[in-house]
């Protein structure tokens, strides 16, 4: 319905895009910046690449973050789905509480709940290093998980698991032939999104991360306090082409689901996918 | 005993706040199609539920076979559901679905593609193996609901309105494979439909429900030609609810006082006094017009159309009530307003609602 | 009524468990915390006492709350200019493009918002783009001192927060039956008419959420004031990472915390009664 003829919706999406845009493609430009200031273009060069690869302790702390957040994305996923898949069979009283608080980590601002972990797991004496890391970053990571599989359960037929029942299988079988099959791609976009939102992780992260370890993201935190360099920048270009990748992953994921029957959920997409339209938004400021 | 396959026992059951069943009693035979008929919400679903095992009875009990099943899971009793919206698993092909409970049996693998592919002969969708859910018509997912549940030999086939997205025709004509499987096999089938002309088709035995409770058990015939309650008279075919008093008794027969003259009724071994208050249920194919008016009943004709196939009148009575009367073909000379007489058969006129 | 053994229960465990020990637990923690106090030299003295609440009422911390309220509503107003008209023409487009303008909004959303950020420092630097722009174009002489000033943490406010407004405006206006606005139009309404009598009230609700979801964050965000306004920006959020960290007065942190979680939740709980969403799916 094209009744404006003027160009100005599509000029205004333009600039906004372009504002938006603006600040990375500039960090990347200058990764490729030959001259250490940033305002200055020296020519190109991958000096900084090089470096950067060569930097044990930003190496380091990229392993603790693919780890960290393998970690929580399946311990999240594991507690998350069963207890979504639990939640719709219970009919207790405490239901609704539990939903609730379990969510509240997505909603409450993360410094509350940064600040909240330190004081927490000091009382408990726990190690602050990867422990307190993994379980932090569970707890914001299960709402995401809860969230999907919990909506992809509410489009499912719910005769597909007394048929299985009638046909013979006891709840565990029932639950490992039919309803985990159905549930996979919201249980795999929940992993996914709750990968990329321990990957970027900031405040929590600095609370309750201890002395040693690093994780990327506080890599470049502390390094931003300290001035610019090229090598953040470097950091940064790579950082951008990793979710670029996860991304794409995902496209795919979804496209090969598509392919391997997902009908027989009553309504569509139940609140499975990222990019359908619906993105995932929480109230922290957290990006995803 | 071992003749009876399965037997419901005073079952009750409420949901929140409703008695959804109200005590229902029921024995069915091995070997018998049997229907529930009757309208939303009258407890059919329910009561095949709790057969299956996927609803708990708050009171009574379930006896399959003699054995009381009532506290059995549904996977642990030897019953098997073809369910309304068939929930073929969209994730597993068409061998998949129908081997699902051999499987979950441990049947070895060749005895599996043995039994569903003589299963998919019997459902006449030979080569479909491969196929999934998605790909299929409603009447071919029907049908490999059908042969998912037979294929595990049940001593019971629930069948949940299975044809109730069907179009008329295929309606029809699954109706008729249905009936030939089930004398083929010689299993059990309790059915469920609100569909009256199905059931009459398709049933050895009739179990009409209304609120809760079982109206009337019976064959197509008895349902049909000696309903015992009023409901049952109107839910199966058409009828007139007539009520009256005893005027006398005459052998086998009774006078009966009706608004619209006296009616001659066989009593049919009920015990009927005089000046009592009895109830009648008549057809409207039974009400013949009596042009002559011999010794009838009078009304005035209300309304005339002509309704499938049928003419239908309705003939208004002193009392206000009406009553309707139709037959086949058309009748041009009869008027809107005219007086007419009209008469049935003492057979044709059934006591109902005896308590 | 016969109860059976329910299995399920056990699958709920886990969940339960996790969040009794890991969230609730961490929560009424801060909410005793936040009545204990803080002796240099004697660590926490766990007598009840509303000392921290009492300090919050020192002039300088008001001054923070004012602050940070202050740049949120500041940021939310900016973002609500900026992002309705956005929204509202993304809803307008074909759906080929609608797909196309979801995926270009997503990509920045997965990049860290610390590079976003640091982007801006490059931008904004004395040494940096922005300035050398200017320069070369001869509309100022010296470079300006653009980073470490309220703008820029307004700026890298509205940045890094925009994007959930434009989506909840794009969610609502998405849903918008056109054909209302037609007949608005055929009854003889011009087009600002329209827009206050017939869209704005139609899109209220996406833009009435795309508020909350930059207000309260907007609150919370201390690292946007940290990298882009140094130590002259003050927010709550610094605040209490400071007092946790260089201040070891975790006490008065956790006053703090409370008394930004009850203006959160109490933000929640109007927004929920004006919209009347039982459910927080409306924010997803």
């Amino acid at each position: 319905m094209k009744r404006n003829k003027t160009k100005l919706p599509g000029i205004y999406l333009g600039l906004v895009l372009l504002f938006i845009y603006l600040p990375i493609i500039l960090v990347v430009i200058y990764s490729f910046n030959e001259s250490k200031t940033t305002a200055m273009w020296k020519g190109f060069s991958l000096k900084w690449y090089r470096e950067l690869f060569q930097d044990i302790a930003i190496l380091e702390a990229l392993q603790n973050s693919l780890v960290l957040g393998v970690l929580s994305c399946l311990a999240a996923a594991v507690v998350g789905t069963l207890g979504a898949v639990g939640l719709t069979k219970v009919r207790h009283r405490s239901k609704g509480v539990v939903e609730y608080v379990s969510t509240l980590p997505i909603m409450i601002p993360e410094i509350i709940l940064g600040m909240v972990f330190l004081a927490f797991f000091s009382v408990l004496h726990l190690p602050f290093g990867m422990v307190t890391l993994v379980i932090a970053h569970t707890a914001f990571c299960i709402p995401y998980i809860l969230m999907m599989v919990k909506a992809r359960m509410a489009g499912m037929d719910p005769a597909l698991e007394e048929a299985a029942m009638d046909l013979g299988a006891s709840p565990m079988r029932t639950f490992l032939d039919i309803t985990l099959p159905l549930i996979m791609p919201a249980v795999m976009s929940g992993c996914l999104l709750a990968f990329a939102m321990s990957l970027d992780d900031v405040v929590i992260t600095i609370f309750v991360n201890g002395p040693k370890l690093n994780t990327l993201p506080i890599k470049v935190y502390t390094q931003t306090k300290f001035g610019v360099t090229p090598k953040i920048n470097a950091l940064c270009t790579i950082m951008l082409a990793v979710t670029l990748a996860v991304l794409a992953a995902g496209q795919l994921l979804r496209f090969l689901f598509s392919l391997a029957g997902r009908r027989g959920v009553r309504r569509g997409n139940a609140g499975s996918h990222l990019y359908s339209g619906q993105v995932t938004i929480t109230e922290d400021g957290k990006s995803g | 005993m071992e003749d009876n396959v399965l037997e419901l026992i005073g079952i009750k059951k409420h949901f929140q706040d409703v008695e959804v069943l109200e005590g229902i009693d029921l024995t069915i035979k091995r070997g018998e199609f049997i229907t529930l008929l009757g309208a939303s919400g009258c407890g059919k679903t329910t009561t095949l539920r709790i057969i299956a095992g996927l609803e708990s009875p708050d009171e009574g009990k379930v006896l399959l076979e003699g054995q009381d099943v009532t506290d059995l899971a549904p996977n642990q009793r030897d019953v098997n559901t073809v369910f309304q919206n068939y929930a073929l698993f969209p994730h597993m092909n068409v061998a998949d679905n129908i081997g699902y409970g051999l499987r979950l049996k441990k049947v070895p693998k060749r005895e599996i593609r043995e039994k569903v592919s003589s299963m998919l002969s019997l459902v006449q969708l030979e080569g479909y193996e491969k196929r999934r859910p998605s790909e299929l018509s409603g009447g071919q997912r029907q049908r490999v609901a059908i042969a998912r549940a037979l294929v595990n030999n049940p001593k019971i086939l629930l069948l949940d309105e299975p044809l109730g997205a069907l179009d008329l025709q295929l309606r029809r004509a699954m109706q008729m494979e249905l009936k030939r499987l089930q004398k083929k096999l010689g299993i059990t089938f309790i059915y469920i439909t609100h569909d009256q002309e199905e059931a009459i088709n398709m049933s050895d035995r009739i179990v009409v429900m209304n609120q809760g409770i079982c109206e009337q058990i019976g064959t197509a015939d008895e349902i049909y030609n000696h309903p015992r309650t009023s409901y049952v008279a109107v839910f199966v075919g058409n009828a007139n609810i007539i009520s009256g008093q005893v005027d006398h008794l005459a052998g086998d027969q009774a006078v009966v006082d009706t608004c619209g003259g006296k009616a001659l009724v066989n009593t049919d071994g009920a015990r009927l006094q005089p000046k009592e208050q009895v109830t009648l249920a008549v057809r409207s194919e039974h009400i013949e017009l009596d042009e002559n008016c011999g010794c009838g009943m009078k009304g005035q004709i209300a309304e005339k159309n002509y309704v499938g196939g049928m003419h239908r009148i309705v003939i208004a009575l002193p009392d206000g009530s009406r009553l309707v009367s139709s037959r086949c073909g058309m009748d041009s000379q009869i008027e809107v307003g005219q007086e007419i007489c009209f008469r049935w058969n003492s057979s044709h006129g059934v006591l109902v609602d005896r308590g | 009524m016969r109860k059976k053994r329910n299995w399920w229960t056990f699958t709920v465990m886990p969940l339960y468990a996790f969040t009794l020990i890991f969230v609730a637990g961490p929560l009424v923690y801060m909410i005793a915390l936040s009545f204990a106090s803080n002796r240099e030299g004697y660590g926490l003295i766990w007598r009840f006492t509303a000392e921290n609440y009492k300090r919050l009422l020192d002039p300088v911390y008001l001054g923070t709350f004012a602050q940070s309220l202050r740049l949120a509503f500041s940021s939310t107003a900016a973002i609500m200019l900026l992002g309705y008209p956005f929204g509202y023409f993304m809803a307008k487009l074909s759906s080929k493009w609608k797909k196309r303008m979801m995926l270009l909004l997503t990509i920045p959303f997965w990049v860290n918002s610390l590079i976003r950020l640091y982007g801006w420092i490059i931008i904004l630097q004395t040494k940096g783009t922005l300035n050398g722009v200017l320069l070369n174009l001869g509309l100022i002489e010296k470079p300006l001192k653009l980073l470490y000033s309220y703008p820029a943490v307004l700026t890298g406010m509205i940045y890094t927060l925009l994007p959930f407004m434009i989506l909840s405006v794009y969610s609502s206006a998405e849903k918008l039956d056109w054909s209302l606005i037609e007949a608005a139009r055929d009854l003889g309404a011009n087009a600002v008419q329209t827009f206050f009598t017939i869209t704005l009230k139609l899109t209220f609700p996406g833009l009435l959420s795309g508020m909350i979801l930059t207000f309260i964050p907007s609150m919370g965000l201390f690292f946007i004031a940290d990298i882009l306004g140094g130590n002259k920006i003050v927010l709550v959020g610094s605040l209490i990472q400071d007092q946790m960290t260089r201040g070891s007065n975790w006490p008065f942190a956790a006053a703090l915390a409370v008394v930004l979680t009850v203006l959160t939740t109490l933000i929640i709980y109007i927004y929920r009664r004006v919209t009347h969403t039982s459910e927080l799916e409306g924010l997803y």
